[in-house]
């Protein structure tokens, strides 16, 4: 209905009085500039992890354990402290890091080719254990850093690099479900599953990062969110169909939901 | 000519955009629609219509962290053609 | 302070704790285990934390962890599973974190391991290598002084017969130079201040994209080259007219001393130089040394690993022999025959007479 002539000025705040609802980016980001590919979903969860570590008042406490994947990238941009842990390791350095500072909000951020494939076991042992920690996975399914690889959470019929006629479960076997993996695991106090394919899952995946939080800061153990994010250059489908594709291929399998909540 | 009412409004970093069009969907109103020039990055990028509600979906969506969202105190009318 | 028997195991967990070490992490292996049993049992009354880890590659990640905070932490095991540790021994190096770890080998053939490394890229550790219990007591609080002092990783490499010698030793805190504060350390307090903090192994730092390896990685060699200036230890006896030099170290020196002592009694002219640091490699002390004798032995109890350090101390002002060898006992444990002195007294007079000794 609108036409050429009606497109209005956007390159400033406005002149008429308004009120700032959202800044560009996060308090807790240093600088809006990532070198992630168009479509990531990943920068979209990390600033609902920000956003939520600040909601908490924990800016000044928590301390973020990071995996191996293109996520790393932003540890450049990060405001909390950070350890860069190796692939798969993270869960363990957490373990330290947080028995040497009980009062630390301690984090990890992981994908799914550094947690469910190099460090399984560190993750369902840090779980088991009970580690008053948060795990945070992005689940994509696929190694994004690598240009598309599949990964043990790559679902069934899924086209990646090493699959590219899709993931065959007679050839491929079937990808894990590491949030149900973990549910059942009596050391483990909060598990939830969620993604960033449209605006209200993506608020909804901030209040799960706040409970499973919450849940550490309330001593009640490990606590674990995994968050689906898009990948439209790693699963080969058009940018702009990344959040179709999350939500109804990968999240058809990896389901949503809170799978156990202490 | 009809009147639209904005409630709210965007701040866009088009530099920074890299063209995903993932706010385009997100936005109810339907008042983003992508520009048909490029930024630097050669990219096209996100335009407003008049009509925003200031809800904030396509900040949420944005990867690039390229939307700053305000909400007027009193609505802005636009005089459009329809 | 009075003097207690004590095996070693215990002796150097003891020294560690009294050197301020907070934190343990570890998985069982002979002869490493009684190591970490007793951090298990100990730490806990200093306010430490011990955990059993479920394998290797945890227990060197926990203790990756504990070190960004600043506690003093430490790991261990024999070389096979400090084999598994490799990955994160080259990265905890580069990220430049104070760990020290306990190599409780099974002999002597983790010698490459100890002071090359299985780990990716360019990084040193440095390697005390104990000759006695109370020599570990030492040099394991040394370690820490040493890790804290160079921001990088110590090994204390020792063996089934340190492990399990009960020696009475003293363990009280030792003065050492004071350290710079770990202004470093992860704690969170920076959060949200533009100035918090990123330990990482890749030279990352906030607010930069690019991480310039090759700058990175030399600063770390100038670090490890002053290392090898300041750092390289090592205990010399009878060098004044001897004829052959013999290199040894570890618990293996302790029979090899004793024996040149014994035939220096005789008048044969032997001497003895003993390398406390593998890493940095005392080539300095040895090539001095090489300068006056006809010939250098090395006694390891190995397939002939330190020989090589041994050959680019003398630089072929001497010729260099090799004096074996492999020795163990039926459970691969690292304990046989080179562990008495009539074994280590043959190897020697072949040396003596210009006979290699075949590993």
């Amino acid at each position: 209905m609108s036409s050429g002539s009606d497109i209005l000025q956007t390159d400033a705040p406005p002149s008429q009085p308004a009120e700032k609802l959202c800044a560009f980016k996060p308090d807790l980001l240093l600088s809006e500039d990532h070198h992630l590919c168009p479509g990531c979903g990943e920068p979209i969860a990390v600033r609902m992890m920000l956003e939520a570590i600040k909601e908490l008042e924990c800016s000044r406490r928590a301390v973020g354990v990071i995996g191996i994947g293109c996520y790393t990238a932003l540890t450049g941009i990060i405001d909390t402290d950070l350890v860069q842990a190796l692939h798969g390791r993270a869960p363990s350095v957490a373990t330290g890091t947080k028995r040497m500072l009980p009062n630390g909000l301690v984090y990890t951020l992981q994908g799914d080719g550094d947690m469910v494939n190099e460090g399984l076991q560190e993750v369902i042992h840090s779980a088991a254990r009970g580690e008053n920690i948060t795990c945070i996975l992005l689940n994509n399914g696929v190694f994004g850093e690598t240009g598309g690889h599949m990964t043990a959470s790559t679902v069934v019929g899924q086209r990646t690099k090493n699959t590219i006629d899709g993931r065959d479960a007679k050839e491929h076997g079937q990808p894990i479900l590491i949030s149900e993996m973990l549910a059942q695991l009596s050391g483990t106090a909060y598990v939830a599953r969620c993604g960033v394919f449209n605006a209200s899952q993506t608020v909804h995946t901030k209040r799960i990062l706040r409970k499973a939080f919450q849940t550490q800061l309330d001593g009640k153990g490990f606590s674990f969110v995994e968050i689906l994010t898009m990948c439209p250059t790693g699963w080969f489908v058009p940018v702009p169909e990344g959040p179709d594709y999350l939500e109804n291929v990968l999240g058809s399998v990896h389901k949503l939901g809170e799978l156990k909540c202490e | 000519m009809t009147q639209i009412k904005s409630r709210g409004t965007v701040n866009i970093a088009t530099e920074r955009c890299k063209g995903c069009e993932l706010c385009i969907p997100v936005c109810k109103p339907e008042v983003l629609r992508m520009s048909t020039n490029r930024n630097k990055l050669g990219m096209r990028y996100p335009e407003l219509l008049p009509g925003c509600t200031g809800c904030t979906a396509c900040l949420l969506m944005c990867p690039d962290f390229c939307f700053e969202v305000y909400r007027y105190q009193e609505p802005i009318l636009h005089e459009v053609d329809v | 302070m009075t003097r207690v028997l004590m095996e070693g195991s215990e002796a150097m967990a003891k020294a560690a704790i009294a050197a301020g070490c907070r934190f343990f992490s570890g998985y069982p292996m002979t002869p490493f285990t009684e190591t970490l049993e007793y951090f298990g049992k100990h730490l806990p009354d200093v306010g430490g934390v011990s955990i059993n880890a479920e394998s290797e590659l945890e227990a060197i990640g926990m203790a990756w962890g504990a070190l960004a905070t600043g506690a003093r932490a430490a790991t261990g095991s024999t070389g096979q599973g400090l084999a598994l540790m490799q990955e994160s021994l080259s990265e905890i190096t580069r990220a430049e974190l104070p760990l020290v770890y306990f190599n409780m080998a099974r002999g002597q053939g983790d010698y490459y391991q100890a002071t090359r490394g299985g780990g990716h890229g360019d990084y040193r550790n440095i390697v005390l290598a104990p000759i006695d219990v109370n020599e570990a007591v030492e040099l394991t609080q040394l370690a820490f002084y040493l890790a804290d002092l160079w921001r990088n990783p110590v090994q204390i490499y020792g063996d089934y017969l340190l492990a399990h010698t009960n020696e009475t030793v003293e363990i009280s805190t030792m003065e050492f130079p004071p350290l710079p504060p770990k202004d470093w350390a992860v704690d969170g307090s920076l959060g949200g201040t533009g100035k918090s903090r990123n330990i990482n192994p890749i030279g990352m730092s906030k607010l930069k994209h690019e991480i310039e390896p090759e700058a990175f990685w030399r600063r770390l060699h100038v670090k490890h080259k002053e290392i090898e200036q300041a750092e390289a230890r090592y205990e010399e006896e009878f060098l004044e007219g001897a004829e052959m030099l013999v290199v040894a170290f570890g618990t293996v020196a302790r029979f090899v001393r004793y024996v040149v002592r014994e035939m220096r009694s005789e008048g044969i002219a032997v001497g003895y130089i003993r390398p406390i640091t593998l890493w940095p490699f005392p080539y300095e002390a040895i090539s001095n040394a090489a300068q006056n004798t006809q010939k250098v032995a090395v006694l390891e109890q190995n397939g002939g690993q330190m020989i090589d350090d041994v050959r680019l101390a003398v630089l072929g002002s001497a010729p260099v022999v090799a004096l074996g060898g492999f020795s163990s006992d039926e459970a691969g444990f690292g304990i046989g025959p080179i562990h008495g002195t009539d074994n280590i007294r043959d190897r020697i007079e072949h040396g003596l007479a210009g006979q290699e000794v075949m590993p």
